[in-house]
């Protein structure tokens, strides 16, 4: 087999393992998308304070010791403890679930019938808040997140593609997790959609607010039950990024990856996403690896967004979207 | 009685308010987005040296330093907005320092219109160094094209001269800053034999796959990274995940401090690269800092960045400004001097040995004389290496000399092409 077949299988299985990162963070969009139409700007920086979150409790780290040190000249930076991951996790996501009960008692309790852009620009001012925010209780400084996963090169895979093609496959230890992570999450969340109560209540409100008032669902309720979702989703991505890139500001631009895998998907859609993120992956590795080295390189993130164009052409609403028909 | 409440408030404003022939100095840092992790402990450095120099000594020649910190986010627009917000503060702003080089590049019009000197530190335009075409902008004591030639010598160092047949890899953030240089090592590459292999990352540069699996399949000999932010750390992770060997990857001072390297844990041990200044804190002037402004409770940030990195090399260029401030003042015989004069300042300085030893920082930095023809320094660098077990960047090289034989040929070819598109004559 020539030898470009097999590095091109090779960038072809890292590129569906990079969707699968991808898919993560487009997940959190879709969640809140569906449920109340809101295209939530925030999603990336959600997932950069889940992670700083998760890091500050593992750590022990005192939130807002800078500002409480400045203001009352103490020095307090550590509680001097170390919380074991798995509970830390779960404290992040009560963190996230108080984060969305705020955010809704705040911000879109009060927008409830407002525009869709209304909305995407509390979105684009809670995204600004929550960044700073995260900055002055956790400081700025990168973080090591350190949850205990693999990562580095799967020996194994190397070893048995060795064997067969005598080049050995390089395939993330972290991106096999990511996948298998990925896999639950999604199946966890069609199912709670499909056959628990408040998932149906979720769809029923997805489908129309009023409707699903006048049988009794509660709006607030289903908003902050879906934005905790979102911040349960964006902890998992924030988590996978932030391992892979340490815990940072950057990991909110995160979400300029996710939005032509949305574009390609669908906004409403979470197989989509999955799918979406795969496409995007593959395709963007495999354009790279093929006319990337004709053209200079660097070619996979306006790949990304000139592959999801052309999908808009074909389908506006996206693979897996729903058509939206108005009839006057 | 309202008269007298006017007159009272006014004289107090102006009292409160910094004193008129203060050298007011600016900084124009980052403390916020996704680059604060290093704006922080470079704008720390800067300011502790003339918080240290108001507190110790009074100032520069009995002058206190006024000090406006403006945030920039490392934003190019925001850069300019506080150029133009605070060039006229206090008795006018003396110096800048934009850490950016996309700041730099806009500012270099209009701060030679303003007449008021750029120091770029190690970024920036790189052609810069000739002063008899940028009469206002200083880039001392080493540039990006220095840098360049500093990687290449040190791996000629570690194969005995020849790297004929080698094959080097670029891996660069795919902008102006990134490609600067690309045009160094094609030269050095025909110079010296060597094979180079370009491989840019897209801004941020979070994902890098492609550019790994490339490597691993090329298997280069070397890789030299040219990043800034979030894809240094991704790419040092990268480099551990395809196990690619660190000491034989390095890094531009800018990817080269402790941020970049903890993300990945020890693997990232062994890692390199380049300085133009020392590391540590293992100074005299540290423990200045520490008592007159860190225990004094004058910090500029939380006081916990003192000897990383960026600190040092903030407080390197704060040292170089207060010591050309020091010339200026001798050679207009002022106490309180304006920018045309620090430019005289800085266009005259000279940093030995011998003064950085009396200023508590012996071998902190190569020793280099500023001209007019010669804005740039002596190219002298060094290499330093990540210790991960002690948690330190060490030097693991004395400072060296970049090969003056192809930079000096690039700054004449690039100043030479500016002067003429701006119609500039050169000075000297």
């Amino acid at each position: 087999m020539p030898d470009s077949v097999i590095f091109g299988m090779e960038v072809f299985l890292n590129g569906l393992m990079a969707g699968v990162l991808y898919a993560l963070v487009a997940l959190g969009f879709v969640l809140i998308y569906k449920a109340s139409g809101i295209f939530n700007y925030a999603q990336g920086v959600m997932a950069l304070f889940a992670a700083l979150t998760l890091v500050g409790i593992m750590e022990g780290q005192v939130p807002f010791s800078h500002l409480i040190n400045a203001v009352l000249g103490t020095q307090v930076h550590h509680f001097g403890w170390h919380v074991p991951a798995l509970l830390a996790v779960a404290l992040t996501v009560v963190v996230m679930i108080a984060l969305a009960w705020i955010v809704n008692k705040l911000i879109f309790r009060h927008l409830v019938g407002q525009e869709p852009i209304i909305l995407f620009m509390a979105t684009i001012g809670l995204a600004y808040f929550l960044e700073g925010f995260g900055d002055v209780m956790w400081g700025a400084d990168i973080k090591k997140l350190d949850v205990g996963l693999p990562q580095g090169m799967n020996s194994a895979i190397d070893d048995v593609t060795f064997g067969i093609f005598g080049y050995g496959f390089f395939i993330d230890n972290l991106d096999i997790v990511a996948t298998l992570v990925a896999a639950l999450l999604v199946a966890g969340l069609v199912a709670f959609a499909q056959y628990s109560k408040h998932g149906r209540a979720m769809r029923a409100v997805a489908d129309d607010h009023q409707a699903a008032l006048s049988v009794g669902i509660s709006l607030n309720f289903i908003w902050v039950m879906v934005w905790s979702l979102a911040g349960f989703v964006a902890l998992v991505a924030g988590i996978m990024w932030g391992t892979k890139m340490g815990v940072q500001f950057s990991l909110s631009l995160i979400a300029l990856k996710a939005l032509p895998v949305l574009m390609l998907g669908g906004f409403t859609s979470i197989p989509g996403a999955i799918v979406g993120g795969l496409i995007i992956g593959v395709g963007e590795k495999m354009f790279e690896f093929a006319i990337g080295p004709l053209v200079g390189g660097a070619t996979e993130n306006w790949f990304a967004y000139m592959l999801a164009l052309i999908f808009l052409v074909f389908r506006p609403q996206g693979l897996f979207g729903e058509k939206i028909i108005e009839r006057v | 009685m309202k008269q007298k409440l006017m007159a009272t408030a006014l004289a107090a404003a102006l009292m409160a308010g910094p004193a008129l022939a203060d050298l007011t100095i600016i900084d124009t840092s980052y403390r916020t987005g996704p680059y604060a992790a290093n704006g922080i402990p470079f704008s720390d450095g800067y300011q502790d040296y003339f918080t240290l120099l108001n507190a110790r000594d009074g100032g520069i020649g009995g002058e206190k330093i006024n000090l406006v910190e403006c945030e920039t986010g490392y934003n190019t627009e925001k850069g300019v907005e506080c150029y133009e917000a605070t060039k006229g503060a206090g008795n006018g702003a003396l110096i800048y320092q934009p850490l950016s080089t996309g700041i730099t590049y806009q500012l270099i019009p209009k701060a030679s219109a303003d007449g008021i000197p750029l120091h770029t530190m190690g970024y920036g335009r790189t052609s810069a160094k000739n002063g008899g075409v940028f009469e206002w902008v200083f880039n001392y004591p080493a540039n990006y094209w220095d840098g360049a030639s500093h990687a290449i010598t040190h791996i000629l160092d570690q194969n005995g001269g020849d790297i004929s047949g080698k094959k080097i890899s670029l891996i660069y953030h795919n902008s102006a800053y990134g490609k600067e240089p690309i045009r160094t090592l094609e030269e050095l590459s025909a110079k010296h034999g060597f094979e180079l292999v370009l491989l840019p990352v897209d801004h941020p540069g979070q994902e890098q796959k492609s550019q790994w699996l490339q490597i691993r399949r090329d298997r280069p000999d070397y890789v030299i990274m040219w990043g800034w932010g979030v894809m240094n750390q991704v790419a040092i992770q990268e480099a551990v995940n395809i196990r690619f060997p660190m000491e034989n990857f390095i890094g531009i001072w800018w990817s080269g401090s402790e941020n970049d390297v903890k993300a990945a844990g020890p693997a990232a041990n062994g890692y390199k690269a380049l300085t133009f200044h020392n590391l540590g804190r293992d100074y005299p002037v540290y423990a200045d800092i520490q008592k007159h402004v860190v225990d004094a409770g004058k910090a500029a940030g939380a006081g916990d960045q003192v000897g990383s990195v960026l600190y040092n090399r903030g407080m390197y260029a704060a040292m170089l400004a207060a010591e050309a401030i020091k010339t200026a003042q001798e050679m207009h015989g002022v106490s309180a001097i304006n920018a045309a004069q620090l430019r005289d300042g800085m266009e005259n300085l000279e940093m030995t040995e011998a003064k950085m030893t009396a200023l508590g920082l012996p071998g902190f930095g190569p020793e280099f004389k500023v001209s007019c023809e010669n804005h740039g320094g002596n190219g002298y660098g060094a290499v330093s290496q990540w210790d991960a077990a002690a948690g330190e960047f060490k030097l693991i090289t004395d400072y060296f000399q970049s090969d003056q034989e192809i930079i000096s040929k690039l700054v004449a070819e690039d100043s030479a092409a500016f002067a003429a598109e701006n119609g500039i004559t050169p000075r000297c």
